[in-house]
């Protein structure tokens, strides 16, 4: 499921916005240190993304990304053992500009030990009123192979498809506004392998298989504008909802700031809000053991709050000696996301508790990323 | 809360691209000229400055969120005409 997610996530990059006003993007090298920690779980690694023109009408842009993975988390130490991992993703994105219109072809390949994943995706975009407005249009399939360890048999199948459309708008001199659509179907198999549920038995409870839905569907729906502020700064607000078909509905909204100061410096601080509802079959504790058709115990499912705060720094370097590097930027970012659940339990400790009675459990979790940007 | 169907979905992505054929057929003259997009063609106002830590933040948000997709921005409005 994380491979997917990724996937998703760099479809959403690479595609959509190669299209920015009929010309095709900057030829550009970014490397990237990621590190996530928070919950028990460590998240690290390098990204390296290459973007490069070839004749006048072709961009392509490659990307290798690492994810090393050092889990403790409150499902690992409730029900299994910690355990690393590691995950690696190429992907390569070509782009083909026609005249008001950008032509993309995509695809990702990613590889964990138990997981790949494989995506292939195709989206136009075209520009149109004077380059006021660009519409465009994104489609991508996918197909995962999911694995478990200790169980060389166990082999389970996944199948996306995500339709996307967009539209850029100029409003005014200082403002633009942006709406974004998405849809996605998955069929197949949708769980983690690893994780169980719990149901009550007698005073006490126990842990038992998870029984997942075979396809969901879900929609979203956002709406982004972009303010140039009086004494140049950037506002953004972004706001976006989410249903699928699990019953489970989602608000999004994003605030974010960035300052230039002293001409080489751009600071940035950023505000996101996250809530949503439990799915249908989500439950922390069920009643019995077959008390229900689907049965699920996945905090990512569960209903809750969360909360993120970051800030950024960049700074721009001006490079004279060499003729082919235009500028070279170093950016430092770093977020704290809190997240509150409602409904599920902490289970580290359950011994002295009555089975339901547990705390709630909380996840406090910071984001690093340190990275240098190369413009030739 | 009342679920906002699949087909409620449809009926509002088909109107959107019945407003979009409309608002496409008449002669709009572009109420910003190229000259007057000086603001919009400043880097700090680009929808996605940098693509590669964006992808990353998607990426760490979705791994713990049931929500996913429509964050990207579709492009477009940098005034470098």
């Amino acid at each position: 499921m994380r491979a997917a997610l990724r996937v998703l996530a760099l479809a959403a990059i690479v595609v959509m916005p190669a299209a920015r006003c009929t010309v095709l993007p900057d030829d550009r090298a970014d490397v990237l240190y990621h590190r996530y920690q928070g919950g028990g779980v460590t998240v690290d690694g390098p990204s390296v993304l290459v973007r490069k023109k070839v004749g006048e009408s072709v961009s392509v842009a490659a990307n290798y990304y690492v994810d090393m993975i050092s889990s403790a988390s409150i499902d690992v130490v409730t029900t299994a053992s910690p355990y690393t991992e590691r995950r690696e993703q190429k992907s390569l994105n070509v782009d083909y500009l026609h005249g008001k219109s950008i032509y993309s072809l995509g695809y990702v390949d990613s590889k964990e030990s138990d997981y790949t994943g494989k995506t292939a995706m195709a989206s136009v975009s075209q520009d149109l009123f004077g380059d006021l407005t660009t519409v465009s249009f994104g489609f991508s399939r996918g197909w995962d192979t999911i694995g478990k360890r200790g169980e060389p048999d166990f082999r389970q199948t996944t199948d996306r498809r995500n339709y996307r459309v967009g539209v850029s708008q100029v409003l005014t001199r200082n403002l633009l506004a942006s709406l974004n659509y998405d849809n996605t179907t998955e069929q197949g198999y949708l769980q983690n392998p690893y994780r169980t549920m719990r149901y009550a038995v007698g005073g006490g409870f126990t842990g038992g298989p998870e029984i997942y839905p075979h396809t969901r569907t879900s929609n979203a729906a956002a709406a982004m504008l972009k303010y140039y502020l009086p004494w140049r700064a950037a506002l953004t607000t972004q706001y976006r909802f989410y249903s699928d078909t699990w019953g489970i509905d989602a608000h999004t909204a994003r605030l974010e700031i960035a300052q230039p100061l002293w001409k080489r410096w751009v600071l940035t601080a950023n505000y996101r809000f996250y809530k949503q509802n439990a799915a249908d079959f989500y439950s922390d504790l069920f009643p019995s053991a077959n008390y229900q058709n689907f049965m699920a115990r996945d905090k990512e499912i569960s209903a809750y709050t969360g909360n993120t705060v970051g800030i950024g720094a960049s700074y721009e370097y001006k490079v004279d000696r060499i003729s082919w590097l235009k500028k070279v930027t170093i950016n430092v970012s770093l977020d704290h996301m809190m997240i509150d659940y409602d409904n599920f339990r902490d289970l580290r400790n359950a011994s002295a508790y009555a089975p339901g009675e547990e705390p709630l459990y909380s996840l406090r979790a910071n984001i690093l990323q340190v990275f240098f940007s190369f413009w030739f | 809360m009342k679920r906002f169907t699949l087909t409620r979905w449809r009926h509002v992505l088909l109107l959107g691209a019945v407003v979009t054929t409309g608002v496409a057929c008449a002669p709009i003259e572009p109420w910003v000229k190229p000259y007057e997009r000086e603001h919009l063609a400043d880097p700090i106002m680009a929808i996605d400055p940098d693509p590669v830590s964006s992808s990353y933040r998607d990426h760490v948000f979705e791994v713990r969120e049931a929500a996913k997709g429509a964050m990207g921005g579709a492009g477009g409005g940098c005034g470098c005409t």
